[in-house]
């Protein structure tokens, strides 16, 4: 096990900087996500700590020794990649193995280690048979095993769930996570899917366009995004986001309702957040923010989602129950103050 | 009862007609200068110019005298021995150079790839004069050395091998790369193992390249002892005459060898051409 540090981090690919100085730290044993849409550096991140790619200027630190000038195989770390790679002509034993080839070990003390990574990961009927013999979930699981193998201090995982159907990808995430748990390796793992961010990390990295925009718990990024961009980015559905102006009583919005808003704010357009699932109907006495048509309905099942057209702005809302709304009826709507978010509309930064 | 399947109302497409004419055609064509190397094989000389495929009066005298001629064993050892070293160097070679073209990234990598390829566009024939002053100039005339080494390594093979590399997922390479494995090590237990049609390919185009090339080991060794197999059948054509028929016999013993060959690797070189189509 080990930290992992990145001190200004930069890489270019030519004339194009793709990574613009990422400072983390990354504590030992814990399991960090990357996050971010596609072109974000994620990956080109995660691969420059592999040694795969050289870094432009900056530095990666690994259990505190700098780890720039070092070969892959000198960095102790492990990684899983998105299509397994796993080598097709090898058996599941030859594959989890591999990473042992250049271990100056005892052939005993390899099948050994062998057999308990197998077990571990509940393969050892599947031990000699090929990739091609085997499921998506299960190839992953080899890969997996291989980079368990070698007890590297660090796991990085690329995208290793993208290729597995919904279900597959649940069970997957849970084998993961129950991975770290049981092994406690600090991981690094790289993903667009927001869901997986959420539901793995101790703490996420989201990125965008070369940059970090916010480094936190998932409940941290979720409850109080540091800009508009982690705020949409976050969460599904996305958040509804209001554009509205500073007026003495509080916030005007463009879609006409009015926003009660003590506090001063900085700037003169403001931008509303509010979550799908904190703007719920007005029942009970509670006061209505806004109200509108329901125009569609996504019934979810407990609950459904009700796309809700305020003076032409559509919100989307939360409303429980098995019965579905009905589109066409109107719909008034209330948030608790605490989960309504203000952001800067010029910058999109978040307003305290 | 009505058959559904009633043959004797099926009409055949004039366009599969006019296909499979043309194929069957294709196909004796091709196989017609085998059949009539065999046939000539089993006749007597004064039977050769008789375009019969049966002989009227067969023979396998001429079998007995080839085979009991010592000569033609020693030129099939040579085509033997330099068929097979110029194949696996070719095949290491080729493979290594369309590795390096193919997965890394170097200043100059696109000006080698073409003055490689460039190099298919020239004929044989053009090249040996050249080759013979080499071979003349290193005193490589008439040994194995000289026989073999314009095919240690070909730009056909190191295109046919760049363009199946392209084939092998970079993760692979890499994830072997974290493993600790070298660049070497990663060449040739990940790249090479998953590029086997590829070089089954290679190998049986090489080894049938070799085996019955004829101008560059005809020009390079005028020592008997050296022959290789198409060579040395030549030597049964004299001035005044030429003796088909034991020329024939030669051919049809020397095409044995590249017969288990095709026969056992077939599916590779079907295989290995379908995937170079696609990737070419």
């Amino acid at each position: 096990m080990a930290t992992v540090e990145l001190k200004k981090l930069t890489k270019s690919f030519g004339k194009t900087e793709v990574l613009h100085g990422i400072d983390l730290m990354v504590e030992d044993g814990e399991f960090v996500v990357f996050v971010g849409p596609s072109g974000c550096g994620k990956s080109t991140t995660l691969r420059l700590l592999a040694g795969l790619d050289e870094v432009t200027s900056g530095q990666i630190l690994i259990g505190g020794e700098v780890v720039n000038n070092l070969a892959p195989k000198e960095r102790n770390i492990a990684m899983v990649f998105q299509n397994y790679a796993i080598y097709p002509h090898m058996t599941v034993r030859k594959n989890i193995g591999f990473g042992l080839r250049t271990a100056k070990m005892p052939k005993a003390d390899k099948e050994k280690r062998i057999d308990e990574v197998a077990e571990i990961l509940g393969m050892t009927d599947l031990l000699e048979r090929r990739p091609a013999q085997l499921s998506g979930g299960q190839r992953q699981r080899v890969a997996i095993g291989r980079a368990m193998v070698r007890n590297p201090s660090v796991f990085l995982f690329d995208e290793p769930l993208s290729n597995l159907d919904a279900q597959l990808r649940t069970q997957m995430r849970l084998e993961i996570k129950k991975l770290h748990q049981d092994v406690g390796t600090t991981i690094i793992f790289v993903t667009h899917d927001q869901v997986e961010a959420m539901t793995l990390a101790d703490r996420i990295v989201i990125m965008k366009d070369g940059h970090i925009q916010q480094v936190g718990t998932p409940s941290d990024v979720f409850q109080n995004p540091a800009n508009m961009f982690v705020a949409q980015f976050i969460g599904a559905p996305s958040m509804n986001m209001l554009e509205g102006t500073v007026i003495d009583e509080g916030i005007q919005l463009g879609a006409g309702p009015v926003i009660a808003h003590k506090n001063q704010f900085p700037v003169d357009k403001i931008t509303v957040g509010i979550r799908p699932s904190a703007l719920v109907p007005a029942t009970g006495g509670a006061p209505t923010l806004m109200a509108g048509t329901i125009a569609i309905v996504e019934p979810l099942g407990a609950e459904s989602l009700a796309y809700v057209d305020i003076n032409g702005t559509m919100v989307i809302a939360t409303v429980s129950g098995r019965t579905p709304p009905i589109v066409g009826d109107v719909l008034p709507l209330t948030c608790p103050p605490e989960d309504i978010h203000f952001f800067d509309t010029a910058s999109g930064k978040a307003l305290s | 009862m009505t058959n559904a399947f009633d043959y004797s109302r099926k009409r055949i497409a004039p366009a599969k007609v006019i296909r499979w004419t043309l194929l069957a055609l294709g196909g004796i064509a091709m196989v017609m200068p085998i059949v009539f190397m065999l046939s000539t094989s089993f006749k007597w000389p004064h039977e050769i110019y008789n375009l019969k495929i049966i002989p009227d009066e067969p023979t396998i005298e001429n079998y007995t005298y080839v085979l009991e001629d010592g000569r033609f064993y020693q030129w099939f050892w040579n085509s033997l021995v330099i068929s097979t070293i110029t194949t696996i160097s070719a095949v290491l070679f080729d493979s290594i150079v369309g590795y390096t073209l193919c997965k890394f990234r170097f200043r100059g990598r696109m000006i080698v790839f073409v003055a490689i390829l460039s190099t298919l566009m020239i004929p044989t024939e053009m090249l040996v004069i050249p080759w013979y002053l080499m071979a003349k100039d290193f005193g490589w005339l008439n040994s194995y050395w000289g026989i073999m080494f314009p095919g240690i390594m070909t730009a056909f093979g190191t295109f046919l091998m760049k363009q199946f590399f392209e084939s092998v997922p970079n993760d692979f390479l890499e994830a072997a790369r974290i493993d600790g494995l070298n660049e070497f090590q990663i060449w040739w237990s990940v790249a090479m193992p998953l590029v086997t049609p590829a070089l089954s390919a290679l190998a049986i185009f090489v080894f049938l390249g070799n085996w019955t090339a004829f101008i560059w080991p005809l020009i390079v060794t005028n020592d008997p002892e050296l022959y290789t197999l198409p060579v040395g059948l030549t030597t049964f054509s004299v001035e005044q005459s030429v003796e088909w028929e034991l020329i024939m016999t030669g051919a049809a013993l020397a095409t044995i060898p590249t017969l288990i060959v095709f026969l056992v690797f077939q599916r590779y070189i079907i295989r290995g051409v379908v995937m170079t189509g696609i990737k070419g």
